[in-house]
């Protein structure tokens, strides 16, 4: 067994430099190429490539042109950029620019089609290069492995036609609303969630920004990112395919875009929603005459939300309510008595969790649900042990266990989770 | 079913429904011997059909930032928001915005 798994590494190891190799030879090549492409002009093989879309009256050999002298900026090559790509890459769009600071993670697979295994812990910016640059070698693609900030923005989106938000968090999605209605550009934006998803166009023919329709962004608790509600992958393909539909509408300047409406996809039951947006507000904060926002602020201080949909770790106990992974390991192999209590929602306890722990999900504890049976399973003092997934509900169950347990038995924290035990304690205890 | 009732249409999504049973469509009766505005309706809502804490649907006598309302699909600004007078088979969607990707 650990021979064989000792080959896997090696091979894979050496694939990964094979291919370090072979992107270097076809960026060489495709540089050569990219001084073979002619502008202005349709070649042999354009006609042949694009023929199918150029037979469609609303295309013909103008629009072709039009799509291959356009640039579409992609923010976010995730689970909506990858498939929005994917189809700008294929129609012939000329240039597309990709932001993304993140690399790619094995939890991103499923759902964030231009990367795979072989482009692990790459920078996913190079890596959907690399998958669309394969896929259409006259395409030109320059990657911006940076967090788009205020700072960086505007300088950024200059030089495209249209932008594309496939980013995962608000304070992103302010910062590039605001960006666009200053340089004037359509904003083609998406979102998704579980099984739901969302699209629209900001800023574009006359109809509202994204800060008409939300003036105020959404209190912190109330938002869900994909790493804690989940997201199945066709769904981001369903709404990043359709950003590539509306991104070659407006290119293609086509009635029928969905800007002054809402497009809202329930997978659960396959239906489309269209609903109809208000117009431009009269006294939106930045895209009115009345506009008070005549350059970039600071968006994480505006939302009070980080722009990133990692989790911040979060404090709110005292270092002696907490117990490192550690510790906590040393007890348990100790034998001593002790209750470990799991916080998470039971879909996520099926999926890994230590042995012996009892799952008592945050929004019981908080309800006090079940709390006589753990006074009577802790009394005489027995320590309980709390856990989540990386730390923070299990900092927030603790904090309430202290006073309802107060008398009977104290509860701790332990640090970082179930994350901490894998990296830490156990290699083999599966991470999600 | 009488003359004097008001039906109507509500749904949740976006994740609004999970402070709702979960449920995302429901037909309701309202008592229609008198007139509701959307306002009432909300104040309804919270009384008969939220599970769950009222501030993650409610602020300030209105619905909180990031849950768009969609009367018969269009966006409740275009009716008086609060002010609109609802009339028999009315469809509120009450929808949040999604942010992932």
């Amino acid at each position: 067994m650990e021979a064989q798994q000792e080959s896997i590494a090696a091979l894979e190891a050496e694939i990964r430099e094979l291919q370090a190799s072979l992107q270097r030879k076809k960026d060489e090549l495709h540089s050569l190429k990219q001084s073979t492409v002619t502008a202005g002009k349709l070649t042999n093989n354009d006609i042949a490539r694009y023929s199918r879309q150029i037979i469609l009256p609303q295309v013909t050999v103008a629009g072709q042109l039009k799509l291959k002298a356009s640039s579409v900026l992609i923010v976010g090559a995730g689970g909506l950029g990858c498939p929005a790509g994917l189809y700008l890459a294929s129609a012939g769009i000329g240039e597309l620019g990709i932001v993304d600071y993140d690399t790619v993670e094995v939890n991103n697979l499923h759902r964030q089609v231009l990367h795979s295994e072989l482009t692990l812990n790459l920078p996913k910016a190079q890596s959907a290069r690399a998958a669309l640059q394969q896929i259409n070698s006259q395409l030109k693609v320059r990657t911006y492995e940076v967090q788009l900030k205020s700072e960086n923005a505007l300088e950024i989106l200059q030089p495209y036609d249209i932008v594309l938000d496939c980013t995962d968090n608000v304070a992103t999605r302010y910062l590039l609303n605001d960006a666009c209605v200053l340089l004037k550009k359509p904003l083609v934006s998406g979102s998704a969630l579980q099984f739901e998803g969302q699209l629209t166009i900001y800023n574009y023919n006359g109809g509202p920004c994204y800060r008409c329709i939300f003036p105020t962004p959404p209190p912190p608790e109330t938002v869900t990112n994909c790493g804690d509600g989940g997201v199945l992958g066709a769904v981001t393909g369903v709404i990043g395919s359709l950003q590539a539909l509306e991104a070659v509408k407006v290119l293609l300047k086509l009635d029928g875009t969905l800007a002054g409406r809402l497009l809202i996809f329930d997978g659960t039951a396959s239906s489309f929603r269209n609903v109809k947006l208000r117009p431009r507000r009269e006294d939106c904060a930045v895209c009115s005459a009345k506009a008070t926002i005549t350059k970039l602020i600071d968006y994480e201080q505006f939302c009070g939300m980080r722009a990133s949909d990692k989790d911040m770790a979060l404090k709110v106990l005292q270092s002696d309510e907490r117990i490192s992974v550690e510790d906590l390991k040393s007890i348990r192999d100790s034998r001593k008595p002790h209750l470990v209590i799991d916080v998470r929602n039971p879909l996520e306890f099926e999926i890994c969790h230590i042995e012996g722990s009892v799952n008592i999900p945050l929004k019981q504890i908080i309800e006090d649900k079940g709390l006589d049976d753990l006074k009577q399973r802790t009394s005489g003092g027995i320590p309980v042990f709390v856990f989540c997934r990386r730390g923070n509900d299990s900092q927030l169950a603790v904090k309430h266990l202290r006073k309802k347990l107060e008398g009977v038995a104290e509860a701790k924290d332990v640090v970082g989770g179930l994350h901490a035990w894998h990296y830490r304690i156990d290699n083999n205890f599966p991470i999600y | 079913m009488g003359g004097t009732d008001l039906p109507l249409v509500l749904e949740f999504g976006g994740g609004a429904e999970l402070l709702f049973d979960n449920v995302k469509k429901r037909q309701v009766t309202l008592d229609g011997s008198k007139t509701w505005k959307i306002k009432e309706l909300l104040g309804w809502i919270r009384d008969n059909l939220l599970r769950e804490r009222p501030e993650l649907f409610l602020q300030n006598d209105s619905v909180r930032p990031g849950i768009l309302v969609l009367v018969n699909d269009a966006d409740w600004e275009l009716l008086g928001e609060l002010e609109y007078e609802l009339q028999p088979n009315d469809n509120v969607l009450f929808i949040s915005t999604l942010h992932g990707g």
